[in-house]
């Protein structure tokens, strides 16, 4: 790859990667918002401009109503509604982004849930002129509960209360007030005007009172690396890599993606769930070997000695393993409309690339997710609504705490007969 | 591609996006029975072939390529898709169009082009491999309905899909589990952007057939699109054929692929293009997905990719 960042194009390709998450509710301009974010770093292209310049004409609108750039499904159209989580792609010579684009009234959590999953940011709307309403904490909310590590509030609509500082403090106040009850690691909080594209790309001369940077600045900026847990090697075996043929015919390679920590060739390791103990020989991918791998690469790992090794076992270090386990504390966000979830019942559970039974020993709490009030009066949990569970699985769990490792703290459950996924949860502890 | 990262324990986007890839391709292998890849010979499909062949290393790809032929191709295509298929030594299916009109299976539409009569030609080969996964090159950047489609997508057991009926899919937790004649499409190029492609193409050397680049054609203007003169795209009365510098952006059935002035010969030239191109690939070069505005949503449900 070239190395030389001459053109935009060449730089493109040594930046690097930000997925983020956008949530608001109806009417806060997120479609405006993100249709400003694809005009102005000129993602959109003329066929879609003329397209949406078409549809604004046919709707009557004054201007060039960039939130249809976002329009959806034809079924969502003819329903008024916006199904489901949508992915758009923007760049710019420092990143590319990948936004999941969630709505913010029907299904929310579920497709909140869906979209932060993955998010290394979220991004939360408000209405300038309607301040925090209950979908901004429920929103926040749910970032926090999948750990997605920085937190932007967009005070949107600037332009409609004349930029007044006085405005744009208040909600920054009342939100810095609710995040100290989450566990909210970064915040920022920037003043925009969608519409008319204030402190989205560029710093505004409308909020000279604003010294911070505008929106795209800060999503470019925002630090990320640091972000995933580089100090517990975990690396769950996908795949057994055996030629049997030709010059590889005793080759056995363990195929997996590293999700935690950084593993090299000589360290010593254990293979869970046997705890057997070993050092890799080496660490190869299929265009040579490499001296360290660390998340998200995809390697193959091959070590000294011969060990029983398969899909679902885990490569980590001696001394900082999870604890296998089959019973599992977690908050689960269930997300089916035509069950529900409640003690006795049994899901396969799919967990990093291992798979197992697990029936429900206890629903110890349902949260609410707008007053984060506990409801411990047991019964079920239905779709869109989060509680606390115990599990018990047929065989053990490799998990980390999720707050630990996203990803080895993460599992979804599939219910057996239908084959839908369910739910998705997080572990809260093991053992 | 070389391992020159963004930064310590950083990867490059595309790198990013690589390993991505191959940890679909591989969890698809290691859960469902009888995966396909789709393989026209196109770039998306060459791209997808390399991810499955570096997913695989140094194993042979475990799984055919099948590619459903209109019978309206560039021949530079179809040598490129023998001759990648044999090097890699994996089995190359073709679901012919013509074979299937002939069986009766579908009937030739009356303006003679076959993008629609691909959808149960394409469901009847994948009934008679007993194809269970099905990997597709397909990018959400593309269109908007594909935007809101998953990387592992469920079908019925008509290949149809419902955007109302998706699976969460949540961290990298695929859900690919189905009842018997049922199927997923995977699409481990959902998050790739066409300039992903091209940078990748560049970054691994990859060979494209030669149309991709800027060459001299005999072409005739219909409705603002350059149309080769083929066998399958006479000009019609009125149309003048003229000579132009064109190369193909996207690569399908020839009466319905257009071709863009160009005078970009070499990957890197497309790579600058691209990243300054002002036109989506789809509004460029496709003549069917003009036809609605939910032209591909339509198409999808029908069990089209």
């Amino acid at each position: 790859m070239s190395t030389t960042p001459t053109t935009t194009a060449a730089m493109e390709r040594t930046a690097d990667l930000l997925r983020f998450a956008t949530a608001g509710s109806v009417d806060d301009g997120k479609s405006t918002l993100i249709g400003r974010l694809l005009y102005d770093t000129k993602t959109v292209f003329e066929d879609q401009i003329a397209s949406v310049e078409k549809a604004s004409r046919d709707r009557g609108d004054e201007y060039v109503n960039l939130a249809l750039l976002t329009d959806g499904l034809r079924a969502e159209r003819e329903q008024g509604i916006t199904i489901d989580v949508a992915y758009r792609y923007f760049a710019t010579p420092r990143r590319k982004f990948i936004i999941a684009d969630t709505p913010g009234h029907t299904q929310y959590t579920r497709n909140m849930v869906t979209g932060a999953s993955t998010a290394d940011l979220a991004l939360v709307l408000v209405d300038a002129r309607k301040g925090l309403v209950e979908q901004s904490r429920r929103h926040a909310f749910l970032a926090t509960l999948l750990q997605v590590p920085h937190l932007v509030l967009a005070v949107n609509k600037m332009d409609l209360v004349d930029f007044s500082q006085d405005v744009f403090e208040e909600i920054r106040r009342d939100f810095t007030d609710f995040a100290a009850k989450l566990d909210v690691p970064d915040l920022t909080v920037v003043p925009v005007s969608a519409l008319a594209g204030d402190n989205v790309v560029t710093r505004s001369e409308r909020t000279p009172w604003y010294d911070g940077p505008s929106l795209l600045h800060h999503l470019e900026n925002v630090h990320v690396a640091s972000d995933r847990n580089l100090v517990d090697a975990r690396f769950a075996v996908q795949y057994v890599i055996r030629p049997q043929s030709g010059t590889h015919r005793d080759y056995r390679g363990y195929a997996g993606q590293m999700s935690g920590g950084v593993l090299k060739p000589g360290d010593e390791v254990m293979v869970l769930p046997s705890g057997f103990t070993t050092r890799i020989a080496a660490i190869e991918t299929a265009d040579g070997p490499v001296d360290e791998a660390f998340p998200p690469m995809s390697v193959t790992i091959r070590l000294e000695d011969e060990l029983d090794v398969s899909r679902g076992d885990m490569i980590c270090r001696p001394h900082n393993a999870p604890t296998p386990t089959q019973d599992v504390d977690a908050m689960v966000c269930w997300m089916d409309e035509s069950s529900a979830l409640a003690p006795g019942r049994k899901y396969a559970i799919k967990h990093t690339t291992r798979t197992a039974r697990a029936v429900v020993k206890e629903l110890q709490y349902r949260l609410d997710v707008n007053t984060l009030h506990r409801d411990e009066s047991g019964g079920q949990l239905g779709l869109n609504e989060i509680g606390r569970v115990r599990l018990r699985t047929t065989t053990p769990l490799l998990a980390d705490e999720y707050r630990r490792n996203r990803t080895t703290g993460g599992f979804v459950l599939v219910d057996e007969g239908t084959n839908k996924t369910v739910a998705a949860g997080m572990v809260t502890s093991t053992g | 591609m070389t391992r020159s990262t963004a930064g310590r324990y950083q990867l490059t986007q595309l790198q990013a996006l690589e390993a991505e890839a191959i940890f679909i391709i591989r969890e698809v292998v290691a859960e469902l029975e009888r995966p396909v890849l789709l393989f026209s010979g196109g770039k998306d499909s060459i791209v997808m072939l390399r991810l499955a062949e570096k997913a695989f290393a140094p194993a042979p790809v475990p799984f055919p390529v099948l590619h459903v032929d209109t019978g309206h191709n560039f021949a530079e295509v179809l040598e490129l898709r023998d001759r990648r298929a044999a090097e890699l030594g994996v089995q190359l299916v073709v679901a012919s169009v013509p074979d299937a009109l002939e069986r009766g299976l579908v009937t030739e539409p009356p303006d003679g082009t076959r993008n629609r009569i691909q959808t149960p030609v394409l469901l009847d080969a994948l009934e008679r491999g007993g194809y269970t996964a099905v990997f597709g090159g397909a990018r959400r950047d593309e269109d908007k309905a594909r935007a809101k489609e998953r990387i592992f997508s469920f079908r019925d057991d008509f290949g149809q899909w419902d955007p109302k009926n998706q699976r969460p899919e949540v961290w990298g937790l695929y859900n690919g589990r189905i009842h018997p004649g049922e199927s997923i499409r995977v699409f481990p190029l959902s998050n790739w952007t066409e300039l992903d492609i091209w940078s990748y193409i560049q970054a691994e050397g990859i060979e494209l057939p030669s149309i991709y680049y800027a060459h001299e054609r005999e072409v005739f203007d219909r409705g603002g699109m350059l149309y080769a003169v083929h066998e399958v795209c006479r000009p019609r009365e009125g149309e003048e054929v003229f000579t132009a510098r064109v190369r193909y952006r996207t690569v399908g059935d020839a009466s319905l692929t257009a071709a863009v002035r160009s005078e970009a010969d070499t990957v890197e030239k497309i790579v600058e293009e691209v990243a300054t191109t002002r036109i989506t690939e789809r509004g460029a070069t496709r003549g069917d997905d003009k036809f609605s505005e939910a032209a591909m949503e339509d198409r999808k449900r029908e069990g089209y990719f």
